[in-house]
């Protein structure tokens, strides 16, 4: 706002504040006021037009479920039931496949965008970083259509030709996780999905990732390195811990996409309503549950539980950036302790 | 979700205010709307587009789908709905709709294993209602195997692959399998969406088609023109008589022209297990959906005109699409349907 003020001012930079008030008519000083005033209203009302949208849309999304909390209850959010015929619905399959291929995206997706920020900003040699970002940029710039058609035509096949089998020979009999690699190997499932998630939230989060180590001021790094510390220690131990607030919003960006994510989700998944203990199995998620079936949801009660699940959708994304917002506080108190 | 029904309504605007732009069309000429089905979307702009060549007149076809179809007219946004699953009797009477058929489909079942030849292996519906019931697990079980003697039969599972979207043609796939199968009947039922026991879901014909052809050992069910376009590896399938027949126009000729119309109440008949020889048991029409009591009976007349052109002389384009015409006889049996129920205000009637 005040930036604004000044730019008004502009034809008197260097005169001092009482001398401007004299220099300056009076009716231009109150237009200016008046413009100001505008100005401001309009921006608040903008922002505030965002805040109803928000408010509007959960409103609508609660009205429009309403049929199916009353006839499911909580019941809804436990039963993994999807059954069109007998209109009986619970939202576990599409919850539990939303949450899984969003997890597997994480899971892969921050590591290699971790790698990448790394190398763009510390490792590569000069000429190599613009060529390298851009490319990466671009990735996100690709419509989720085409990701979901690559993951179908060309992923789907080499994966379950190649990589499936041999992922239940070998993880399939460890312990514990073993259950989750059983199956037929088909190429389409929860798996792919998530993996096809990760290529997608990946450019989002290694730009953020290195947008935010590049401003460390080279003091700091300059310093660390002069103490002796490897490339590893100084991007652990001062690059990470200087940048976290942006490295867990580039994260969470990268969540956001992965939980929403429709049309790339739904090529690949398998569309299933079952619930199974196999990441090699077909499920749902939430998004692609809505994209399916919307179009063609016969009856007031099929509709309402589809806008239930759009509604938990929301919910689920409320909850994660809660979420995000508490553990950076917790990692801020932490700080306080240690000066 | 939200965005995207947005945008797909804002390139229906887009496109309809495109058409319309280079359209150009006299202000006399009359412009109808209807909205419903996908499945014969393809026959229904392909009438249009002869129809207003001929007669200058327009029709508006939005394909958003059968229920949100019958949500349209229910709310009577458009001159008329349209959906691949006819409504019941009390149904229509509630809401006070007439309902009746333009064009004959069929599903298809497809499967993808190596060494079989499209039409070489025969199926039955107890057969098929097994194996989507997921009793029927390897190709080379006793089911299948007794009923194709000599045909070499992998030890493969069977993936099922069925419709992830809402659709009529999964309509007419359960349909079927509830004719067949007490036990399908029981357990899963029938709608245009089901709670299906197993199995992947594609979305859209080409989504089943695309699994399909990518998982070794899949078997689903698509509408005939996809398989053909396609070129997949289509099955035979037993029909009522006991004959195995292989779909094509002719045989959904058949299977069209056994039913019994004239006996079914609000036209509500799914074409799916007629009797004749020839008959593909797998068959289904595709319904429109006006209103009884016409406010504007002009454009309601203007509707059934349209649809009296397409019977008459939309045949040919709508096999050029794979779609099956409607028998005279069914024709005529419309028409009079729309002499003796719809009215306008006065209670005149429209036709």
């Amino acid at each position: 706002m005040s930036a604004v003020f000044n730019e008004m001012q502009g034809p008197a930079p260097a005169a001092p504040a009482g001398a401007m008030s004299r220099a300056i008519p009076h009716a231009n000083l109150r237009k200016q006021y008046r413009l100001d005033l505008l100005f401001r209203h309009a921006t608040r009302f903008f922002a505030f037009l965002v805040l109803a949208l928000l408010g509007g849309i959960l409103v609508s999304l609660f009205v429009g479920s309403l049929p199916s909390i009353r006839a499911f209850g909580l019941g809804f959010l436990v039963s993994a039931e999807w059954n069109p015929v007998t209109e009986k619905f619970g939202a576990l399959v599409p919850i539990v496949g939303t949450l899984t291929t969003s997890a597997i995206a994480l899971l892969i997706g921050i590591p290699v965008s971790f790698g990448i920020a790394l190398f763009l900003t510390e490792l590569s040699p000069v000429w190599l970083r613009r060529p390298l970002g851009t490319a990466i940029e671009l990735l996100a710039a690709i419509p989720s259509i085409i990701y979901g058609m690559w993951g179908l035509f060309v992923f789907a096949p080499v994966f379950s030709t190649h990589v499936q089998p041999l992922l239940t020979k070998t993880l399939g009999s460890v312990p514990l996780i073993g259950a989750l690699f059983q199956g037929p190997p088909m190429g389409i499932g929860v798996l792919t999905a998530g993996i096809i998630l990760a290529v997608m939230v990946i450019p989002f989060i290694a730009s953020v990732m290195r947008d935010v180590f590049e401003i460390v001021p080279d003091v700091l790094k300059e310093s660390a390195y002069a103490l002796g510390s490897t490339t590893w220690e100084v991007v652990w131990n001062v690059v990470l811990p200087y940048t976290k607030v942006g490295v867990v919003g580039g994260v969470m960006l990268g969540l956001g996409r992965a939980l929403g994510e429709t049309m790339a989700v739904t090529f690949v998944i398998g569309n299933a309503h079952q619930l199974s203990a196999s990441i090699m199995d077909p499920g749902n998620s939430i998004a692609s549950a809505l994209a399916n079936e919307f179009t063609e949801a016969v009856g007031d009660l099929y509709l309402s539980a589809l806008i239930e699940l759009g509604l938990l959708l929301f919910v689920i994304t409320f909850i994660v950036l809660a979420l995000s917002k508490l553990l950076l506080l917790r990692l801020a108190r932490f700080e306080g302790q240690k000066t | 979700m939200f965005t995207k029904i947005g945008s797909s309504s804002a390139w229906t605007i887009a496109i309809v205010a495109f058409t319309l732009f280079i359209g150009g069309a006299p202000a006399v000429a009359a412009e109808i709307t209807g909205a419903g089905a996908t499945f014969p979307y393809p026959i229904y702009a392909k009438w249009a587009e002869a129809y207003k060549a001929k007669t200058g007149n327009k029709l508006n076809y939005q394909s958003i789908g059968s229920g949100g179809g019958i949500r349209q007219i229910q709310n009577k946004t458009v001159d008329f709905g349209a959906s691949d699953m006819p409504l019941k009797p009390e149904e229509l009477e509630k809401i006070g709709l007439l309902q009746f058929p333009t064009v004959v489909g069929g599903d298809i079942p497809v499967v993808n294993l190596s060494g079989i030849k499209p039409g070489e292996l025969k199926l039955t519906g107890p057969v098929l209602a097994d194996i989507y019931l997921g009793k029927i697990k390897k190709w080379n079980s006793q089911g299948i195997a007794s009923l194709n003697p000599g045909v070499k039969l992998p030890d493969q599972d069977i993936t099922v692959v069925h419709r992830s979207d809402g659709s009529g043609t999964t309509f007419i796939w359960v349909n079927y399998l509830s004719k067949v199968s007490q036990e399908w009947k029981d357990k899963v039922g029938e709608g245009t969406s089901v709670n299906w026991p197993v199995g992947v879901g594609g979305k859209g014909n080409e989504g089943v088609a695309s699994y399909v052809q990518r998982i070794k050992g899949a078997i689903g069910y698509v509408e005939y023109a996809y398989a053909l376009q396609n070129r997949l590896t289509h099955t035979l399938v037993k029909n009522r008589d006991g004959s195995f027949v292989a779909p094509n126009i002719e045989s959904f000729k058949a299977a069209a022209a056994g039913a019994q119309w004239d006996k079914a109440p609000g036209m509500y008949l799914i074409l799916t297990d007629q009797p004749g020889k020839n008959s593909w048991p797998i068959s289904g029409a595709t319904f429109i959906l006006v209103y009884k009591m016409q406010e504007k009976a002009d454009r309601a007349k203007e509707v059934l005109k349209f649809f009296d052109w397409a019977y008459i002389d939309g045949d040919k384009l709508a096999q050029d699409l794979d779609y099956v015409p409607l028998p005279d006889s069914v024709v005529k049996l419309i028409q009079s349907s729309w002499k003796s129920q719809i009215k306008d205000v006065s209670g005149k009637p429209v036709w």
